[in-house]
């Protein structure tokens, strides 16, 4: 589709681009919203989960007859009751329920079904499992030594010429880049290289993961469950169950959040398939402590960065090497987070590794730009201390290197039209950037990117007979986007938004959508439903046309009503779509609009974000005084949860920067599974936050749309610590920059202040 | 342990249940009442998004007990809407995009209903600092916040008119 920024010939966007109330809001402020835990059904059962206590044990056996004779208990399964598959579901497979050995602190290994939540947890209490207790690790780095406990023997390192002959924990290794960087750097008037590192952290939706299944004597199962892709629940589900995919229908739940931690599977498998055995509907809730111990967190990082710049700013080269460990099975998101490394600057050579490691932790999910923020962190540090090596302003540096239309990017692909830079000098004109600071404040900078996905997506789109549209989509709506979709359909058919009302339909209503990720449904579903209502349309005018007597292509669409194109095709009034809707009966049945496609073109974000800290030098606290987010959106269908989106990734990439880590003991155990001990930012931690909306349409999508739900969280991790190094005049390379932390360098740097 | 029954005033209607002794309020109210607007996120008070009012008292639901219940007065996200209509509070949040996911909203609104109870006129510092036991991971707080001031605002407002 040809980009159409002003949607019809010529005219503004009439809805794109208002703020109207969302659709599902009354239910989500009255208490009616059902999420994932709020379902029932009748004889329904309580579902719980045995978890290991060890980060690496053997399973030599378990018994569970004692709890399979206790009254009320109704199901226990293990491993065996799933489909013992050696295919590209394995990972998957073994990390729903451990199968030889249990791979890290609360690895699923046994779940029962019981009348009551309290005879549940009495029946976990008595099934024995029999654990040879192995080496374990933890550190990323260590992961990586030749004497590091090995978890997988069969695995050896992709993407090495020739194969190792030994298996390791390095499941992968990329490599991207162009150009000669020792050239570079032998160009370079001043090369900075430096080390640094992150602590996991988790997505921390306030949802616990939560679903209720039900598994009849004839093999047809339904599904409620809070996901952020229903189509990929149910695909992955039947494949462990071996079940037929239409045998399963999913409906997805109201989403508490997600961040990309709800687009796998950890308990709905298992739901199911205790409920196959019981022969009644399950419900599976989990804890707080079994979201932090078994579902996924994002990686730790251990990154190396290097770059070189000449006196006049420009950057000669770019040197980085990644190593992420996902947790117990390859996958974690190095390679994204490599691809992205540099992807904000206009580079001639530029080289980056990445390493994907296997660690004795939970499987990593996805986390919001899952990979990027961690090497945007090492790189927008460094190009940080470029600057003030060879005295230039922090945006200005970024100004003179920055990618733009044409860019090769180190990852191939050349940038289309891109808004990199309006975003950096968005942020130099804000007035925060000219704003006076105080003792012990600093003020930092950093940019980010994230590629932006499409994907399979589809829609469906039926016009009522009163006139009123009924959307269908498949992508579960994470923030707000239903109110999007409705706005998107009000613009092409010309009708007011509240007469569309969008549902996300379950999987047997539509055909299968990619799960909601990547900031993707904004662009994908709603060009699908752009797509779909100008089908409709196509429709509405033949309807016209029918009922006038001319041909099809003598009719047009303009502000919700069907006309003569010109003189020439008649003389008729206008037939608005209510009553073309109101005639459908007698001139051919239903109208419809559909789509179903793969979204391609989804035409990358960048960001820049501004940030005030002050650091109490008696205990080491930082304070976050004012925060900017100056962002690409192409164009913003929903302000307001556009500037929702930027808010909450800049929030999110605050806790990062300062308090969120697992920590784990040396039994390999995690220390902080709770709310408590796992700070995330509160209210009174944070200032009110800026947002500047940047519209750099993208030629991908017909009204510009790019997504936004990603790249917010991409620059605070460097643009905090750049804050930060400017308030105390110390380089902070290790996330989080939490008090003790900070207190510690602050001594150090006072001790060495001392003996000069 | 045996049962126990329990009588309380739930968003103004009588109600009676029976519960085990262990048993936590917000258990009973999602399980046993079908009062499913508040939440459990973590079960430990440390999310806020089972927030209700006990006697006047914001409370998390999940640190309660269902027999202590027995004789007091509870308000439930459920109650906020008088008469079909909603309160200041949840209009403001629709009007504001002051939610996403919305799963810690009911937390939210009860708990910001139980400030304006005390300070119909509280300070930006004031309002963050109250809310602090309820966490939100999507908003960053920023609308939350404008809400609860707006709405502070205007029920000031009505209070001069009426």
């Amino acid at each position: 589709m040809p980009l159409d920024q002003t949607a019809k010939s010529g005219t503004p966007f009439s809805k794109v681009g208002t703020r109207p109330l969302r659709p599902d809001g009354l239910d989500k402020v009255t208490g009616r919203a059902r999420f994932g835990a709020d379902m029932t059904a009748p004889g329904m059962l309580i579902g719980r989960v045995l978890r290991s206590p060890h980060a690496h044990a053997r399973i030599r056996s378990i018994d569970s007859s004692a709890a399979e004779a206790l009254p009320g208990v109704k199901a226990v399964i293990t491993a065996a009751d799933f489909l013992d598959r050696q295919d590209e579901h394995r990972d998957i497979l073994v990390n729903v329920m451990a199968r030889e050995k249990a791979l890290y602190d609360g690895h699923a290994v046994a779940a029962v079904a019981a009348t009551s939540a309290a005879i549940a947890r009495e029946a976990l209490s008595l099934i024995k499992v029999d654990y040879e207790v192995l080496p374990h690790v933890i550190d990323v780095e260590a992961a990586m030594r030749p004497d590091a406990p090995i978890l997988h023997d069969n695995m050896f390192t992709s993407g090495v010429e020739p194969r190792p002959s030994k298996p390791s924990n390095v499941a992968a290794r990329y490599q991207f880049g162009h150009g000669d960087v020792q050239a570079g750097f032998a160009a370079a008037d001043v090369v900075i290289e430096r080390s640094f590192r992150t602590e996991a952290t988790h997505q921390g939706y306030i949802e616990p993961h939560a679903c209720l299944a039900s598994v009849g004597s004839d093999g047809q199962g339904e599904l409620w469950c809070c996901t952020q892709g229903h189509f990929m629940v149910r695909d992955i589900s039947a494949a462990l169950l071996g079940m037929d995919i239409s045998k399963l229908r999913v409906t997805a739940s109201e989403i508490g959040g997600g961040f990309g931690g709800k687009t796998t599977v950890f308990i709905e498998p298992v739901a199911l398939a205790l409920s196959r055995k019981a022969g009644r509907p399950v419900k599976l809730v989990m804890s707080r402590a079994e979201v932090f111990r078994a579902t996924g967190p994002t990686s730790s990082t251990s990154v190396r960065v290097k770059m070189g710049v000449k006196r006049d700013g420009r950057i000669t080269a770019a040197e980085a090497e990644l190593k992420y460990q996902g947790g117990a099975f390859a996958g974690s998101p190095v390679e994204l987070g490599a691809m992205s490394a540099f992807a904000c600057y206009d580079l001639e050579n530029v080289s980056v590794i990445g390493y994907d490691v296997v660690t004795n932790r939970p499987k990593q999910a996805a986390y919001r730009a899952p990979g990027a923020p961690m090497s945007a962190f090492a790189v927008e540090s460094v190009v940080n201390e470029l600057a003030e090596r060879i005295g230039m302003d922090q945006i200005d540096l970024r100004l003179k290197n920055a990618a733009k239309e044409g860019t090769r990017a180190a990852y191939g692909p050349t940038f289309g039209p891109i808004g990199l830079i309006e975003t950096l000098k968005a942020a130099k004109a804000h007035p925060h950037y000219a704003a006076p600071l105080g003792p012990n404040q600093g003020r930092g900078v950093a940019c980010g990117f994230w590629f932006n996905f499409g994907g399979q997506t589809c829609v469906s789109l039926n016009i009522n007979i009163d006139g009123t549209v009924a959307l269908a989509v498949g992508t579960p709506d994470i923030g707000g986007s239903r109110a999007s979709m409705c706005l998107m359909a009000a613009e092409e058919l010309g009708v007011s938004y509240d007469r569309v009302r969008t549902v996300v339909a379950d999987t047997s209503s539509l055909g299968y959508n990619d799960v909601t990720d990547g900031s993707r449904v904004t662009f994908a579903s709603g060009m699908a439903t752009i797509k779909a209502a100008r089908e409709a349309v196509k429709k509405l005018c033949a309807r016209a046309a029918a009922i006038w007597g001319i041909p099809e292509d003598a009719v047009v669409w303009e502000e919700g009503q069907a006309r003569p194109a010109g003189p020439n095709a008649g003389a008729f009034p206008p037939l608005s779509l209510r009553e073309i809707a109101a005639m459908a009966p007698k001139t051919g049945g239903p109208i419809a609009g559909h789509c179903e496609f793969n979204a391609e073109n989804a035409g990358p974000s960048f960001a820049t974000h501004l940030v005030d800290v002050e650091v109490d030098p008696e205990t080491g606290r930082a304070t976050v005084l004012r925060y900017t987010v100056a962002q690409d959106a192409g164009k913003a269908v929903h302000p307001a949860y556009v500037e929702g989106q930027l808010q909450g990734g800049a929030a999110q990439g605050i806790g990062w920067a300062l308090n969120e880590e697992y920590i784990y003991g040396p039994d390999g155990r995690l220390q902080n599974p709770g709310f408590l001990d796992y700070r995330i930012p509160v209210a009174s931690d944070l200032p009110m936050i800026d947002t500047v909306i940047v519209e750099v349409p993208n030629p991908g999508h017909p009204y510009g749309v790019r997504g936004v739900g990603e790249t917010s969280i991409v620059p605070p991790l460097a643009a905090m610590a750049n804050a930060l190094s400017a308030a105390t005049a110390v380089r902070f390379t290790e996330l989080p920059m939490s008090p003790p932390r900070v207190l510690h360098a602050l001594e150090a740097r006072r001790m060495a202040q001392a003996a000069d | 342990m045996a049962a126990r029954h329990v009588r309380s005033i739930i968003n103004g209607d009588a109600v009676e249940f029976v519960c085990e002794p262990e048993e936590s309020l917000l258990d009973v109210l999602r399980d046993r009442l079908a009062l499913t607007g508040a939440k459990e996120g973590c079960g430990t008070g440390d999310c806020g998004a089972c927030s209700i009012i006990l006697d006047d008292r914001l409370v998390c639901s999940c640190l309660v007990l269902g027999v202590e219940a027995e004789g007091r007065r509870l308000e439930t996200i459920e109650g906020m809407a008088q008469h079909g209509e909603l309160h200041p509070l949840q209009r403001k949040f629709l009007e504001h995009a002051a939610l996403q996911c919305g799963i810690c909203t009911p937390g939210f609104l009860v708990a910001a209903k139980a400030l304006l109870e005390r300070n119909l006129n509280p300070t930006e510092t004031e309002v963050r600092y109250w809310l602090a036991g309820n966490l939100c991971r999507c908003t960053g707080y920023d609308k939350i916040v404008r809400a609860v001031l707006d709405a502070a605002s205007e029920m000031r407002e009505g209070r001069h008119a009426a």
